[in-house]
Parts: structure tokens; sequence; C-alpha cells
């Protein structure tokens, strides 16, 4: 906004080629409106060199634990670039917009059958409003069955954060589990917490802790015999693509999200996609709308969009984030039958691989082969050195890495979350493991060197206090010159 | 499992670099990393197609986008929540920068300047338009940003009734519905010229121009929801706001509104990007994320997610929304989009929509059979009562190559919701009442 300058332009526009109306009244219309003049030429300018100020998929690695950041395939933005899936709207006919349809249908019939479950919505525009419709889901099964007392959700405590919020959205109550020694659901607790007020249980498999939790069967059974809803939260989905399909390990549900799982990008918080996929009982419940397909008398097909028999209702305005289910769809058919469980293979050979090369530098908190990602502690660091996990992950911003997810899952002490996904090559890894190694050298040898780090970034370390404590959350004429 | 006859351009390790890497983790096969999976299920059966290529691939998905009808090869008159407009080549062009779309959302600030800058631009973008003193920076789409604001003003007022004009967008209010019916709101639709609100009212939510196009009275609606102490909801087309007076000139407490005709292709419904903005007072009450100016450890200028402590990676089940992705690269696209039209093309896009809509409804009105539905101001859209059914009219003017509007007959007998933005010239105009007219006369 303060490179605005009264007169400049940005772009051309035809001139009206209608008769003038008449207006309405005075008192309606706006007499002031402030917003920017500039040229095009200084509008790209500005746009490219704070572009730059970005780390990003395509410049730099990202081990970021349980956000799967994957490269995201260019093939898949042409494909929903064509005029024919961006220019269409959502309320055209049905019979307008048959090849929409189509891949929605057949992107829901393979997700549910990755997934190993009945029938898929993907109303849910990212990964917690997946949660939110498999919330609802849970809560109008145990009400069409006459049971409102189940109002009790358990989730461990390495879950992320949404899913607690997510079911506190869907008016359940949420009880926390704990987990065992071995970084698996703690079986007793469970135990104690079910009981006829249980609506269900939100699990991540593999955990958070990219561990595969091996008392799956044990509390697949516990949950059943008490009456409740297995929720899946499928954030590390691609640790098991084509390896076990959730619905067989006796998932009720389960969402996956579409931008991490099925390469659409993730363009600095968002779009995603939160699909959601459900066994049998929970079909009728699917946010609306669903695609159906019509096999007519003469032998061809027609799509619609069908609104499930008890729905949980709308999710948003449309039909879900489109453009999001293009590439989704257009990755999965790239892959294949034989591409896709080549992708959990090399994910977790990459975070096993790091493991490996790490754990007598950094801490493993819990000695066990790893899934897609490996959860290391940087405590010992912080004992001797006095350097934080935050110290490590800033000095990693100098060496050109993304930090790893840090100081989460909230169980494990200082904790380092890396996940390399199967998109990074050996040598990529191997870099990784040197600066890794060069770091924990500097955290003895130089520690303030990691205190003051990034020293390489656009910016040194941010004051989030003062933004906190004095919020400046939008630019004002009188504020322009405060630099 | 045998893939060799594929390889992966995404997976770059090669055999010989996985038998490298496994050696290294001290395993024979890769088999030996999975055996936490219980056996009976492992490596099941895949019932989905085999890989294609790219040229393959594409020609499969290039026929299933030709088979849609697209607008612009017809002309096409739908809105109600979702507006075609001319999009500048640059906002494309930055929008497609991968330091933008290939970004993480921005919790680490130091390496995230670009993403935080344009959604502080953004904030402050959306702050301006709607007359209000802050924003988010974003939700997933108009309707759940309403659904989201009448939850927050039962958080502000500790108050649980949802009172809604039922001229609010039917899918919103599905929305709406979806949202509040968990928490235990109760939701209450009244009528336009409602002039009673009962006092254990959150809220009351409206649209402006409402769902059928018509601009409503907002300052006798300010009034009543305040005099009831309850918030007043403003979902409003942003698009408007360059020619209308503003929610925040009527004492609104909340705006929301669906940011898509800024800049974002239909798309056949998103992803788009949700308009949140709010009085300063309520800012720790808010959902989603939002920037804030501040220094770094030198003294220079930067930007951070601020007020964090509302959300769900900290706050848990007490969050004040479960969102975590938004839609972050989209807000971008409407920042960029403001920017490029600024003050004058902003000004001259929602001006050839109202004198278009206008001159579309002087002609429509003269034929035989049609009736405008009310004669109360509009902008863009209204309703047209029409001879026949308008699931007929909509499939005849498929053969003018017309994508006719919206069919509203659940709420106005006979009636269609018809959109004009600059986008539909005068000859599309001119075709569309010709083809109303010929379709009229042959009732």
């Amino acid at each position: 906004m303060d490179r605005s300058v009264p007169g400049r332009i940005g772009t051309t526009l035809p001139p009206l080629d209608v008769p003038i109306q008449t207006l309405p009244s005075p008192e309606l219309l706006r007499n002031e409106l402030e917003m920017p003049e500039v040229s095009e030429s200084e509008l790209v300018r500005y746009f490219s060199q704070i572009s730059q100020f970005n780390f990003s998929i395509d410049h730099n690695f990202y081990p970021l634990g349980s956000c799967t950041m994957k490269y995201n395939p260019k093939l898949n933005d042409e494909m929903a670039g064509f005029p024919g899936m961006s220019e269409i709207h959502p309320h055209q006919p049905e019979g307008t917009v048959q090849g929409a349809l189509q891949l929605m249908y057949e992107l829901q019939r393979i997700l549910a059958e990755i997934t190993g479950m009945a029938m898929t919505g993907l109303a849910p525009m990212a990964g917690a409003e997946g949660e939110l419709a498999g919330m609802l889901m849970t809560r109008a099964y145990h009400l069409d069955r006459g049971e409102p007392g189940r109002t009790k959700v358990l989730i461990p405590d390495s879950a992320h954060g949404t899913n607690p919020a997510s079911a506190s959205m869907a008016g359940f109550e949420v009880v926390e589990i704990p987990s065992d020694s071995n970084g698996n659901t703690d079986i007793e607790a469970l135990k104690f917490a079910v009981g006829n007020d249980l609506a269900g249980l939100m699990l991540t498999q593999p955990s958070t802790l990219g561990l595969f939790d091996t008392n799956i069967t044990e509390v697949v059974q516990i949950i059943r015999n008490a009456g409740g809803i297995l929720y899946g939260d499928g954030a590390n989905l691609n640790a098991l693509l084509g390896r076990v399909k959730p619905g067989e390990l006796g998932f009720d549900v389960i969402h996956s999200n579409l931008h991490k799982t099925f390469t659409q990008p993730h363009g600095g918080g968002g779009p995603g996609a939160g699909a959601v996929m459900v066994g049998k009982r929970l079909v009728p419940y699917l946010p609306t709308p669903v695609v159906e397909k019509i096999e007519e008398p003469n032998g061809v097909a027609r799509y619609i969009l069908g609104k499930p028999e008890k729905t949980i209702g709308r999710m948003g305005g449309f039909h879900g984030n489109f453009g999001a289910l293009v590439r989704a769809y257009s990755y999965i058919r790239t892959l294949g039958d034989q591409g896709i469980a080549q992708v959990s293979e090399d994910a977790v050979i990459n975070a096993n691989y790091i493991m490996s090369q790490l754990k007598d530098v950094y801490e493993l908190p819990y000695e066990r082969t790893c899934m897609h990602e490996v959860v290391l502690s940087a405590r010992k660091l912080k004992r001797d050195y006095g350097v934080s996990a935050l110290d490590v992950c800033k000095r990693l911003i100098d060496y050109g890495i993304h930090p790893p997810t840090m100081y989460f899952p909230l169980v494990v002490e200082d904790a380092l979350m890396i996940e390399p996904t199967e998109t990074e090559s050996v040598e990529t890894l191997d870099h990784f493991i040197d600066v890794m190694k060069k770091i924990a050298v500097e955290a003895k040898c130089n520690p303030d060197l990691l205190h003051e780090a990034p020293h390489n970034a656009p910016n040194s370390r941010l004051d989030e206090v003062a933004a906190v404590r004095r919020p400046d959350l939008r630019w004002k004429r009188s504020s322009a010159n405060i630099q | 499992m045998d893939n060799r006859g594929f390889i992966s351009p995404y997976t770059p390790n090669t055999d010989a670099d996985r038998r490298r890497m496994l050696d290294a983790i001290g395993v024979d096969s890769a088999s030996e990393l999975f055996t936490d999976i219980p056996a009976d299920l492992l490596d099941p059966k895949l019932d989905i197609p085999s890989p294609l290529s790219e040229l393959e691939l594409r020609r499969v998905i290039e026929g299933m986008a030709r088979s849609n009808a697209i607008p612009g090869d017809y002309a096409c008159f739908l809105g109600g929540g979702s507006y075609r407009h001319h999009i500048p080549a640059v906002v494309r062009q930055i929008a497609s920068r991968s330091e933008f779309m290939t970004a993480y959302t921005p919790y680490q600030p130091e390496v995230s300047q670009g993403t935080l800058q344009a959604h502080y631009e953004f904030q402050t973008l959306v702050c301006q338009l709607t007359g209000m003193e802050i924003s988010n920076s974003g939700m997933y789409d108009g309707a759940t940003s309403m659904a989201e604001a009448a939850l927050m003003a039962a958080r502000v007022t500790g108050k649980q009734r949802v009172v809604v004009l039922e001229s609010v967008s039917p899918y919103y209010l599905e929305v709406l519905k979806t949202f509040c019916d968990a928490p235990g709101l109760e939701i209450e639709t009244v009528p336009d010229g409602v002039s009673e609100m009962a006092k254990d009212s959150a809220c009351l939510i409206v649209q402006q121009p409402n769902f059928f196009g018509r601009i409503i009275d907002l300052k006798k609606l300010s009034d009543l929801a305040h005099s009831a102490g309850a918030l007043l909801v403003v979902a409003c087309d942003l698009m408007s706001l360059a020619m209308f007076k503003c929610p925040g000139d009527y004492d609104s407490d909340i705006v929301v509104a669906e940011g898509q005709p800024m800049g974002v292709a239909p798309t056949f419904g998103g992803p788009y990007v949700g308009i949140f903005a709010c009085k300063q007072k309520y800012s720790r009450q808010m959902p989603g994320r939002i920037v804030g100016r501040t220094v770094d450890s030198d003294g220079r200028e930067g930007f951070v997610l601020t007020l964090q402590t509302r959300e769900q990676h900290i706050r848990r089940e007490r969050a004040t929304s479960n969102i975590c992705t938004s839609v972050g690269l989209i807000a971008l696209i409407t920042t960029v989009y403001m920017a490029s039209l600024g003050k004058r093309g902003l000004q001259h896009v929602a001006e050839s929509c109202y004198h278009k809509a206008h001159y579309a409804a002087s002609m429509v009105a003269d034929i035989p059979g049609y009736f405008l539905e009310t004669d109360a101001p509009f902008f863009r859209e209204f309703v047209l009562e029409c001879p026949m059914p308008p699931k007929a009219i909509n499939e005849k003017l498929l053969q003018y190559r017309i994508i006719g509007g919206l069919d509203v007959s659940e709420h106005v007998s006979n009636g269609m919701l018809f959109c004009f933005t600059e986008v539909n010239s005068k000859e599309e105009i001119d075709l569309l009442v010709s083809a109303l007219a010929e379709i009229g006369g042959a009732a």
C-alpha cells in the first residue's frame, strides 16, 4: 500500500458497452475508496521480490514432520489449469459438467480403495475439516441409534491439536490418553477410559512419533466392544500407501490431507483438501454432496451430485476444493497401481536412513524402526550446551534447509520431528545428515552461533512477544514510515 | 512388490541407492521395515488403474475437461456465490511462482517473509474494502466464514441464539446448520423486514446484497441487532464494495465474504478464500491465522503469525476454531488481483456489473411473460420470474450456447437468478434477451 501513487493503474479493462443506467440513491453509494494505485511493472517486481524471502519445496529441502512436504508435480498444475476445469461454474447444470463429475467420482472410488473403505466424501476443504466431518458423522451415528449419552472422544497425547479442536467443535468432551513406553496407545489407560459414554477414539496411524501403533488390533477390539467409532487421522497416510488399508486395520473413518499425501501444493498455508473415507456404517452420514454414477439403460453412464440419506450437511459453499481434487487425481493416475506402494517404501527407507545416521548424535526417544518420519530429541544438546531444538532449527536455515517440526509431539522433550518424504534423493539426505552433525559440533564449540541463528535469512529472529503485545495487523497511512 | 516395469519420476532413489541405505539401516530388505504392520493385512491388492505417462494422462484429463461446457465458449449468467471476472495475466503469473505456491504455512517467519508480507497486505486490503478494523488471513470460503462468525458471536456474547435473515444464501445456511448444530446453537430464520429480536440472540446474520441480489436496509438491521445486544454479522459481495457503502459504515461487528470474485477462477466451486474481518476489540476471539508486523533482533521490520494462543496447535480443545491449513495461496491471489485492478479498476468492474445487470433487467422486463421479482435496488444479480420452470428454460438456452441463470424456483415461483459482470458483453446479453423471448413465446 505504501507504494501507491494516485493515477497509476495496473491493468486495462474494456469500456462499458451498454448504455449508462440510472444510479441508485446516493446514500447507498460509497464516497471514499482507498485501494492501491500501482503500475503493472511495479506490482510484478514487488511480489517477485518478496517471494524470494520464502523457502519453498522447489528451492529447499523441507524435512517437516507430519506435514509431508513432498515434491509437487508440475503436470498436476497444468491439468487443474485446463479451462474445462478452472472456468466451470459450480452452479452449472450437471449435464454440462460431466467430465468434472466423472473425475470426482473416480477419485472417490480410488481413495476408498487405497484406504479400504466403502465410500469417500470430497467436500471437506482441509484436513481439519475432514476431522470435523468425521466427528459430526460419529455424533450423528450415535444419535441415530438413540445413544445421545455418548459424549466422550478419546485422543492420544501425541495427537495434532486439530484433533481435540475438531472433537470439541462437534460438541464432544475430549479425554486425553497417554502413550506407553514404546510410543503406542497405552492399553491399560484406554481400557480405563472407555465406558457407556464413549463416542470414539481419534488415532493417528502411524502416530506423530512416526511409529506404527502395534497395539492397533487390541485398540480396535476395545473401541468396538465399547460401541465407539474408530477415527483415523490420515495426516501420516504417506507411510501406509499400498502397504496396508486402514479400513482393514479396523478404522471406521479416515481423512486424507490431499495437500500432503497427494501433492496438492501447500501454497504457504493452503489450499488443501480433506477427503473423508468411511466404512459401511457411516456411509449414510457423509457430508453432501457426493458424486453418484447412474447407468442409463442405453449403457451410457451419467454422473450426478447426490445427497447421502442422513447427511451431516454441507461443509462449504460448493463441492469441495475441486482444483485440489484434479491435482490429486492426476498424481494418483501417474503412479497407478504399480507406483503407489513405492511411495511408502521410499518414504520409510528415507526416514529410517536418517534415523540410523543421526541417532547417536541426537537422542532417539523410542528405539524402534520408524515409519515415514523419525522423532529425535535435542535434549542432550540443551542439557550439555544450553542449545535448544529451536536453536538447531534456526541454524538449519543458514544451511538452506527448512527446519523440521519442533517441540511436537508434546510427549518428547525438545522434539525434532523429521519427515524426509520419498521425493528426496539419498544425496539430499546425506547433505542433511552432514549438516545436522555439523550443527551438533557447533552446539558444543560455539553455542552462540546457534542462539543467534539464522544469520543468512532475510530476517534474524523476529520478536513474536512484541507482535502480541502491540498487535499491528494492517497497514495504515499514519504508520507508513515506521521503519 | 514388483514394479520394475514402472519407475516414478517423483522418487529419485534407484535400487542401488536403496540397497546402500538398507545396508546402513542394517536390514536385508525394505519389507523388514514394515514388520510392525499385521502380516495378514500387509501388501493388499490395489484395484486402481495402471500408471499413465504424462502424455497419456494429459489425453485423459483433457478429454474430461473438454466434455464440460466451458463458460467463455458459452455465454454464462450464473452467480449465486461464485462470480466470473476477467483475471489479469499478472495474477496467475505471480500466484504460480513456486516460492509462493510450494511454501509451507509460515510458522518459521525468518524463511516465510514473502507469504507473511503478502498476507499482511491481504489483511490491509480486506480492512480497507470492508471498512473494518482488523482481518484474519483467510478462511476456507465465504460459507464457512459465516458459520465461524456465528460461533464467534456466541463466544463473545455468551448467548446461543443465531438469528439469520431468510434471504441469506441457502447454501450458506446449510453450512451454518452443519457448524451450529453440534455446539447447541439455535438457528432462527426471519424475514428481511424483521422488526423485533429476542434479547438472548448472539447475532443477526444478513447478506448484502442478499442472495436474490437485492440491497437490504443495513442501517435498520444494524440498529435492530445492537438494540437487542447482539452482534451484526454481514456477509457481503466484495465487488459491490467498490461502489456501494461498506459494512463498516453500518457499525457491523463481523464481516464475512467470499473472496473468489477478486481474481479467483470459478474452478467448479473451490478452492476459494473466506474473508473474515471484525472490530479490533474481538481480535482474541477470532478464528484462523493472523499476521502481525514486528521487528527482528536487529531492529528490522518483519512479519509473524500472531495471537496464536487462539489456535488449535496451542489451545487444542479450547481453541477458537480447529482450522489449520487454510487457503494461503488464494489469499495471495486476491491480494495481487486487488492491487492490480486498484482503485480505478475495481470501481470500473463494479460499475460495469451494475450497468450491465440493469441494462439486462430493463430488456428482459419488456419480454411478455417475464417479470422482475422486485423493484428494490440491486447490484449485479436479480431474480426473473419466468413463464415456465427454469430447468426447462436452461435446457433450451444451451442450444443458443448460453448457460442460463440459477434455478431459485424453490424460493420464487419459476424464479431464475441472473448475474452480470464485465465479462458479459452487450452482444451476449442481447442474445440472452432474444433467446428468452423466443423460448417464452413458444410456451
